[in-house]
């Protein structure tokens, strides 16, 4: 348990170091959000001096870090420039869609993954697992941008799905049935361009972990007692091969915020991969901030998860622990 | 296939490609930036060797295409044959700014163009427009990998060699560097610095953040083989007899790293073009009118191309053939190791 509270804190004191870093290479980055305000000669500068001082820009970097890290104790972020709002109340949102799309996407790559890669596992050299040794290395050197636009290009010319946003225009009027249909529709392309990019990596850790734990002596006395096969491989295999897979696991959920960035803004799902793209560009920074900074908290707390799954699954990591 | 042909096969792929990619002057029949504004979208030339009267031609010929009268829409114009032709004199170019010439391989005579993949919304050919692209493309993620490796040596080594407060130092600063997810670094750090910069500015720029970010990795794993380097023997027996640090450390433990650097060579270069061809793509990269693979796709962020000029994808297609080509070097570097 002593570890366990090592590694929180660890993580803790990362974190402030990232938020640290991000503030000051951001505030003296050049440029900033009100630099174009000045060059229209609509805008009094007193104007802009004003808004700068609204905003706590002319005080002195620790000052502005202090009142920084208050509002995001108060779970507001910093306030938005462009949108003149508190941070959080444009995050949710957009963290709500991103979750959504990647739970979906990664859930599917794992049970895949699980699947094909313990069944190819079982049948090494057989066409079954030859054929998925040649799809996952191909998935594997297909760029997920080339794979996202190829889609959408089909979608485009087929109409067979929507190509691009999150929902219909008319989202709101449907009945309750229609909407998750919709909702379903409009999510196929981006979670298979998530699902064929996560997959290959999935995939070949399964299959070498569980290969590796079909030669243990105990597997080879199960399968001399004739227990079947399938129970032979996912009662007593799998389970044998789920340390590395568990780290894994730990590490798939550090990208539940960050995997879908790209396909995101390609395929134009409203989740954190536009709003971090736009806001990077008008020198929105606290968005910036706030976007790096949770993605980076859900990838430390995804390696802490893996750690705490691994305590609990494995008694042996429980005795040996520190 | 013999270990030699796993590694001789890409190398020379990619040697091929790079080749290609370098004397594009050479090999583009025009320069990147020249607009034919008469001949937006014109789709990709077809080779002919037969013409309408059955006639076999000995030269490959294309047929000029015609507008139909409707923007970018163009039928073959039977009655003109335009052979192609070899060695032929067109726009001015330089190769690694040494050269000076205007012979490229092959073109047409004016007024037709020949297009091989077809042309952009300036007129300007798809063909060429690759071949300088890769320029940018392929080089920034060659040059990347170099720096990050470079990087990643220097650090690993040195904070696995004198161990201490150094390495701490080290560890903990890839630690936050870890915490990120890698594309949101990419942004981030893309973020601190200035938007609008010249092309050759913003290329260096690139290879500077995406080398400078993905140092971690290199450094961990060179930091791990130093580590258990120096508690040979033979380094302590050369300690023993008097070796100064730079000499161990030149002579018997960065040797042992030549394996993990070649294998993260390979998987670094793809890894990094594609970042560059992302940034670019989002318009966070090299700007038109200098080409690159990931500005040539954003083409496909409007609707219109998506849906009626197919070849705007080459570009992607084009980065398949690579990455498989580096993948195969890292696969057959890791079976070596």
């Amino acid at each position: 348990m002593r570890y366990l509270l090592r590694r929180v804190v660890h993580g803790a004191v990362v974190l402030v170091a990232v938020s640290i870093l991000s503030f000051l290479l951001l505030h003296l980055a050049p440029g900033e959000f009100f630099a174009e305000m000045r060059l229209n000669p609509q805008i009094a500068p007193g104007t802009v001096d004003a808004l700068r001082a609204q905003y706590g820009l002319d005080r002195a970097l620790p000052v502005q870090y202090g009142l920084w890290m208050r509002s995001v104790l108060k779970g507001e972020f910093g306030y938005s420039f462009a949108y003149n709002q508190p941070v959080s109340s444009l995050l949710w949102p957009r963290v709500r869609n991103t979750l959504l799309l990647n739970t979906v996407a990664l859930v599917i790559a794992w049970l895949l993954a699980v699947t094909l890669g313990t069944w190819s596992a079982a049948r090494p050299g057989k066409w079954e697992d030859r054929l998925c040794a040649i799809t996952s290395s191909t998935l594997l050197v297909i760029p997920d941008l080339m794979l996202a636009l190829a889609l959408l290009m089909l979608a485009v010319r087929t109409r067979w799905f929507p190509a691009g946003g999150m929902v219909a225009i008319d989202f709101a009027d449907l009945s309750a049935g229609s909407k998750v249909k919709d909702l379903g529709a409009h999510l196929f392309l981006p979670a298979t361009v998530i699902v064929l990019g996560t997959f290959p990596l999935l995939y070949r850790h399964v299959r070498s972990s569980v290969s590796e734990s079909l030669t243990l002596p105990f597997v080879r006395a199960a399968r001399g007692y004739g227990i079947r096969r399938t129970q032979l491989l996912f009662r007593q295999a799998l389970p044998a091969a789920a340390n590395p897979l568990v780290s894994l696991l730990g590490l798939s959920f550090g990208t539940l915020l960050s995997a879908s960035l790209l396909v995101e803004v390609v395929l134009g799902w409203p989740g954190l991969g536009p709003m971090l793209l736009e806001s990077i560009l008008s020198r929105d920074v606290y968005v910036v901030i706030a976007v790096v900074l949770l993605s980076a908290a859900l990838v430390i707390l995804g390696g802490l998860l893996a750690d705490v799954l691994l305590y609990w699954s494995d008694p042996r990591i429980r005795t040996d622990a520190p | 296939m013999t270990r030699v042909q796993k590694i001789a096969v890409p190398l020379a792929a990619l040697i091929a490609v790079h080749l290609l990619v370098v004397f594009a002057g050479f090999f583009a029949p025009y320069d990147a930036a020249t607009q034919f504004r008469e001949h937006p979208y014109s789709p990709p030339s077809r080779v002919h060797l037969r013409d309408g009267q059955g006639h076999v031609h000995l030269r490959p010929f294309v047929y000029a295409w015609r507008n139909n009268g409707n923007f970018a829409e163009y039928e073959e114009d039977a009655g003109r044959i335009m052979p192609i032709q070899f060695f032929v004199r067109g726009d001015r170019y330089s190769m690694l700014h040494i050269f000076h010439s205007s012979v490229h391989l092959f073109g047409i005579e004016e007024p037709a163009h020949i297009f091989i993949l077809g042309s952009d919304g300036y007129g300007r050919d798809q063909f060429s427009r690759l071949l300088f692209g890769g320029q940018i493309s392929l080089f920034s993620g060659l040059l990347a990998a170099a720096l990050s490796l470079a990087l990643g040596l220097l650090c690993g080594s040195a904070g696995g060699y004198f161990g201490g407060l150094l390495d701490a130092l080290l560890m903990r600063t890839s630690e936050v560097f870890l915490a990120l997810p890698w594309l949101y670094l990419l942004f981030a750090v893309r973020a601190f610095l200035p938007l609008r910069m010249s092309p050759a500015g913003t290329f260096l720029l690139l290879i500077g953040i995406i080398g400078a970010v993905g140092w971690t990795r290199p450094a961990r794993l060179v930091r791990g083989i130093v580590l258990s380097a120096k508690e040979r023997n033979y380094v302590l027996a050369a300690r023993g007899f008097g070796a100064t640090d730079w000499y161990l450390v030149r002579r018997h433990v960065l040797p042992q790293t030549r394996g993990v650097l070649l294998t993260q060579a390979a998987i670094l270069i793809p890894q990094f073009i594609l970042a560059e061809v992302t940034l670019s793509f989002l318009g966070l990269g090299v700007a038109e009118p200098v080409p690159s693979w990931g500005n040539m796709l954003s083409a496909l962020q409007q609707y219109n191309v998506l849906s009626s000029y197919w070849w705007m994808i080459i570009p992607g297609p084009a980065l398949i053939p690579i990455f498989l080509s580096y993948y195969l070097l890292a696969r057959s570097f890791e079976q070596q190791v």
